[in-house]
């Protein structure tokens, strides 16, 4: 579905990815691990479009996406929570959520998927009238998950979800990133810290490192490896 | 009883003003007898003014913040807002002041409406660039040269070609726009305070253009002779002729209102707002930045070159003197100070601060320390502005609401 083919990331001159590649096919839930600053972050950005590769390719469906404008992107169906949830503070939860349909149209449709967000997470539909602000951490990252679902995507891509967040919250929130995927096939690319949660839900991993992607398996794989268990589950 | 720091406040307070208006309060110099007038008693009444004032400041400061955790519990909604919410008395507000917006011109002389029709060109252009800064977030500090662009098109069109005033009209709105999106496209990338100032520079370079090209804008001497707005061909009096421009703006005005308002409602309008607060996220959702910035900014320009339109066609003569920087920041200071996104509080903030200089010209030389006074005293008590913005919230149809909550 996504090909990554050996894509270089910069900001301005500093390089923060330096040739990756990678590969997800329908359905799958992927995960990349890896420590702060090891460019999992930009990956995702250069893949929506927001910090666009200065080489290599991405092929989203067979098709191209280098060259697309972010907006482009989102309307072939990838779309993606940032990190940090970045919801709008002033916009209520509805408005949120409607923002998320942007380039939508179809009334009856966007309805659909409404009822089924308010399904999902039953939080905001108590809380719809509320601005985006007022929330609470938790709440706020359902939110944004929900806005990014509200654009129907084939490909998610999640930032970061468990950032700050409390324990119990961080499951319920996987609990339903599992769902979305089995319900909806769903398509989605979790980028974490968190990287014992992140290898139980997802099917296949990554592990990157200084902008380089060091290692690849399947999660049940990931978790035995004796190097990842050191660096990263601290086991 | 009153502290001790309290007092202490008070008198510092008190002693800091004598300092800082010794200036002009206390040394006169006459410069015919070559003579230094020492005024020390003025400087005491500055002293007791400030000794008691500042008392009331504090109290009045306390009782505002006291007022906004107590609003801020309750979940009220401002007192304007609640006013406007009550049909009781909404109604035959609106219809109160229906009847005095069509008798002002049969009651008030023709200066005082023709203060009023100044006034509402402001309205107009307030609302416009209350689109760029107020729902966009853009701060434009050069909005006054698509009000130039405006006035200008109608002046040299009615001067070589003979157009008149409803012909000019369109096109001057079109020419701002297309200003607008000449400008917004490599102005845009900016963001905040280098956006001001970029378009602070735009301002000025189209007022000195307007100024040193003279074979195309007659420079600093204007154009003059500008008709009025023709009313089906009819010669009108001079009177007359104020009156139907001040009906004009009227509706002008009503027609703006409800164009931003359905804006603001819209989801472009929306996106506005999104985009002021989260660009990153924006980008994530679909929405276009660069689309949906440079529709707020040629938007906003729009409404500007209507009111310099009809500007032109009401004082019959402009020249590069009328839109200086200084006009710039009056529009800018009625979005900001009437509530940055609300349109009830630009309209506000319009007639305050255009009818404001106009009625305080008794007081002559301090008219202008009043103003700043006054401008400073609303922001520390409503920093929001006069009327701050509750934006109607959106519903999707078709879902029940199981709790209204605000």
């Amino acid at each position: 579905m996504l090909e990554v083919k050996n894509i270089q990331t910069y900001y301005g001159n500093i390089q923060a990815i330096k040739g990756i590649s990678l590969e997800i096919s329908e359905g799958e839930i992927i995960t990349l691990i890896g420590a702060n600053g090891a460019g999992k972050t930009t990956t995702l950005m250069s893949i929506s479009g927001i910090v666009p590769p200065k080489f290599g390719d991405i092929l989203f469906m067979g098709e191209p996406l280098q060259e697309l404008s972010p907006n482009q992107i989102v309307a072939l169906g990838i779309s993606q929570v940032p990190e940090g949830r970045r919801i709008f503070p002033y916009l209520t939860v509805m408005e949120n959520l409607d923002m998320g349909a942007f380039l939508r149209n179809d009334t009856d449709e966007i309805q659909k998927d409404l009822e089924y967000i308010f399904d999902l997470f039953p939080i905001l539909a108590e809380r719809r009238h509320q601005s985006g602000g007022t929330l609470s951490g938790g709440e706020q990252q359902m939110l944004a998950v929900a806005r990014a679902l509200m654009a129907r995507p084939r490909l998610l891509l999640l930032d970061e979800p468990s950032l700050g967040l409390a324990p119990l919250i961080v499951k319920q929130i996987f609990k339903i990133i599992r769902k979305i995927n089995q319900e909806n096939k769903t398509t989605i690319f979790l980028v974490e810290q968190n990287a014992n949660l992140a290898l139980q839900v997802a099917h296949r991993g990554y592990v990157m490192e200084n902008g380089r992607i060091t290692l690849s398996d399947t999660s049940q794989n990931l978790l035995a490896n004796e190097d990842v268990k050191k660096a990263y589950l601290g086991i | 009883m009153f502290r001790f720091s309290e007092i202490k406040k008070s008198f510092l307070v008190a002693l800091w003003l004598m300092f800082l208006t010794f200036p002009i309060m206390v040394i006169r110099v006459n410069t015919i007898y070559k003579t230094i007038e020492w005024r020390w008693e003025r400087m005491f009444m500055v002293g007791i003014g400030a000794f008691f004032l500042s008392f009331l400041w504090r109290y009045l400061h306390k009782k505002k913040e006291a007022g906004e955790k107590k609003a801020e519990e309750a979940g009220t909604l401002p007192l304007a807002q609640r006013l406007i919410k009550n049909r009781q008395f909404s109604i035959p507000a609106a219809i109160g002041l229906g009847i005095f917006i069509i008798a002002f011109p049969f009651i008030f002389s023709m200066y005082q409406t023709n203060i009023m029709t100044t006034a509402l060109i402001y309205v107009v252009v307030g609302l416009g660039l209350n689109i760029v800064v107020g729902l966009a977030g853009l701060l434009d500090l050069g909005y006054v040269a698509f009000y130039a662009v405006g006035a200008y098109s109608y002046a040299l069109l009615n001067h070589h070609f003979g157009l008149g005033f409803w012909a000019a009209l369109p096109i001057g709105a079109t020419f701002a726009f297309l200003f607008g999106v000449i400008l917004g496209f490599p102005v845009l990338r900016l963001r905040g305070d280098y956006l001001a100032i970029v378009t602070l520079g735009f301002g000025e370079i189209i007022r000195l253009i307007l100024e040193n090209w003279n074979a195309f804008s007659f420079g600093p001497s204007g154009i003059a002779n500008i008709p009025r707005p023709g009313f089906f061909g009819m010669d009108l009096s001079l009177s007359q002729s104020i009156t139907y421009v001040y009906f004009l703006m009227i509706g002008m005005a009503i027609f703006t209102i409800f164009v931003v308002k359905r804006l603001q409602d819209s989801r472009l309008g929306r996106a506005w707002i999104a985009l002021r607060e989260d660009e990153v996220a924006c980008q994530a959702m679909g929405i276009d930045k660069t689309r949906t910035k440079l529709s707020a900014f040629a938007l906003g320009a729009t409404w500007a070159g209507i009111g310099g339109v009809v500007f032109a066609a009401k004082t019959t003569f402009i020249n590069p003197a009328s839109f200086t920087i200084w006009e710039s920041i009056i529009i800018l200071c009625i979005v900001v100070l009437g509530g940055m996104g609300s349109v009830l509080g630009v309209i506000f903030g319009a007639l305050v601060l255009i009818l404001l200089p106009e009625y305080l010209r008794a007081f002559s030389e301090y008219r202008m320390l009043i103003f700043g006074a006054t401008l400073v005293t609303m922001m520390v008590f409503r920093p929001g502005g006069i009327i701050t913005d509750v934006r109607k919230t959106y519903k999707f149809k078709g879902l029940k609401d199981k709790q209204p909550t605000v």
